[in-house]
């Protein structure tokens, strides 16, 4: 058609496979039977199908009922003696909790690290391969990721395959040359730098605790405070999460894991000195 | 005469038919049923499932059981899509065998772990429809349970209730472990970090599975016919059949 390529419109799977940072990764109906993956990275595709639809529609047919593990409450903050990271620990497929131990915060290296929410999988396997990518840029160039680059990364990544139906929120947080640094990285290929992010369904209530805390010049003690009462508020309010308060603090000579607390014992606590 | 307005076509009453678009779609999945169970030890790892197979109202079989053997030191157990449960385990068994004539030796339980969630998210846009827990011995000889859902999300647990039933018995499980671990407690043992482990004997974590999947077949009708309970010690695995009830 004469038009179509006078207008110099490209198809997004062409534009797609120029983005894509690793060249290789295909999408194909069904896995290639002899190498099983292990040579390029391939994704099996429905034929015909809308790809982010797909798995509703097969839902209620005959008794399917796919449902993949997702919800959460996590948040970061920078502050004067560096960056605290916290997340809950709650995996819920439909409205079964599939897990109430579920780790969040995947630990890249010991100055990085990146928070899940949203589809766990999606989390769990992109930033993976984002640790992956962060190692080898290490071992090529003989120094460490900066937070920057680390986050262009995943945000690329994500941008190669927005419209799928991908489902993850990602604050990368790390300490590189130019001190603290926290991004905020999304599906559809968002990538914000801040002082101050909270993801997942309960990120508006722990927006209200953290905001109305929050000073630069806190101490360690009170910024540990105000990230708990954060991730503990948005549990106490949000059906999609819980378990426990998982802290980390990344600081100049890297990150440490401040705590692992109960949400319903933290409740009390803190309902204790409302009345 | 026939008139034309009380005859809309061949036998058909045209007022009491939809005369709408129907649309019939091919569903690429099916549900079987079936429920599985793991459970970590101290120096031991029990992997369990019903055998009964079933799509609807209907029993295909009743000696199917979930559990497949990988290695000499793990076991996992798949339910949900029948089909996709066998072209699951054979491509984790080609898997295994490349790995094995690679590099010469057995791949360790978290490796397999680690390997599955690959497998399983290269199917991130059409999953495979099979809810798997990976049951067995890692490194130090301690057990290991690892549970999926269906793209590739995992975590390592102390005992995992997987398939038709598993909202039945993971509550049931999560009430004996802790009465277990608050009897613990007042021993003075306390473990917050790193994975913990049942401190259950060998034959009471075997009596527990059983007394489980008897209620869980009382229940819930895909769970039934038989149990099958494979138990990973060092020595090797050991498998038993239970009968269960078969209504």
């Amino acid at each position: 058609m004469a038009l179509f390529e006078v207008s110099g419109f490209k198809p997004y799977s062409e534009v797609r496979a120029q983005i894509l940072p690793f060249g290789q990764t295909r999408l194909v109906d069904r896995p290639n039977h002899y190498t099983f993956n292990t040579k390029t990275q391939e994704f099996a595709v429905p034929l015909g199908e809308d790809p982010s639809g797909f798995l509703k529609s097969c839902n209620h047919d005959g008794g399917v009922c796919i449902d993949l593990n997702h919800g959460t409450t996590t948040l970061a903050f920078k502050f004067r003696h560096g960056v605290i990271v916290a997340v809950d620990s709650r995996a819920s497929a439909g409205n079964y909790l599939a897990s109430k131990d579920a780790n969040k915060v995947i630990e890249i290296n010991s100055y990085l690290l990146g928070t899940m929410s949203g589809s766990a999988a999606d989390c769990q396997h992109w930033e993976r391969l984002l640790a992956k990518e962060c190692r080898l840029y290490r071992l090529r160039n003989g120094h460490r990721i900066s937070v920057a680059a680390a986050s262009k990364l995943l945000s690329n990544m994500m941008l190669g395959y927005r419209g799928m139906g991908l489902s993850m929120g990602s604050m990368i947080c790390g300490w590189d040359k130019q001190g603290p640094g926290l991004y905020y990285v999304d599906d559809n290929g968002t990538r914000f730098s801040g002082h101050m992010f909270s993801t997942g369904c309960g990120n508006s209530y722990a927006y209200g605790v953290v905001d109305s805390g929050y000073r630069e010049d806190m101490t360690v003690e009170e910024a540990y405070e105000l990230g708990r009462r954060g991730i503990v508020h948005a549990t106490h309010r949000d059906a999609y999460s819980g378990g426990v308060v998982n802290m980390y603090h990344m600081r100049e000579d890297g990150w440490i894991k401040v705590c692992k607390d109960d949400v319903s014992e933290l409740i009390h606590r803190y309902k204790e000195g409302m009345f | 005469m026939l008139s034309a307005q009380g005859f809309g076509g061949p036998g058909k009453m045209k007022e009491y038919h939809y005369a709408g678009a129907v649309e019939n779609r091919f569903s690429p999945y099916a549900f079987n049923g079936g429920t599985v169970l793991a459970v970590a030890g101290e120096d031991f790892a029990i992997v369990a499932s019903d055998t009964r197979l079933s799509e609807g109202y209907s029993i295909h079989s009743r000696d199917s059981p979930k559990c497949y053997k990988l290695t000499d030191t793990t076991v996992i157990g798949c339910s949900g899509f029948h089909g996709d449960c066998l072209t699951l385990t054979k491509i984790i068994d080609a898997r295994l065998k490349m790995y094995k004539h690679s590099n010469n030796k057995t791949m360790t339980s978290g490796a397999i772990a680690a390997m599955l969630s690959t497998i399983l998210y290269s199917r991130r846009f059409f999953p495979y429809y099979v809810y798997n827990i990976i049951g067995g011995l890692d490194e130090e000889g301690k057990g290991a349970v690892y549970s999926f859902d269906p793209v590739g999300s995992y975590q390592r647990d102390t005992y995992k209730a997987g398939g038709s039933a598993s909202a039945m018995l993971q509550p049931l499980l999560d009430n004996q472990s802790d009465s277990c671990q608050n009897a613990a407690s007042q021993i003075g043992f306390k473990n917050m970090e790193g994975v913990q482990h049942l401190p259950l004997t060998q034959e009471k974590a075997v009596q527990l599975v059983k007394d489980v999947f008897i209620s869980a077949a009382e229940r819930d009708v895909y769970t039934g016919d038989a149990l099958r309970v494979c138990v990973i010690t060092k020595d090797g695995i050991n498998e038993q059949t239970i009968p269960l009830r078969k209504d």
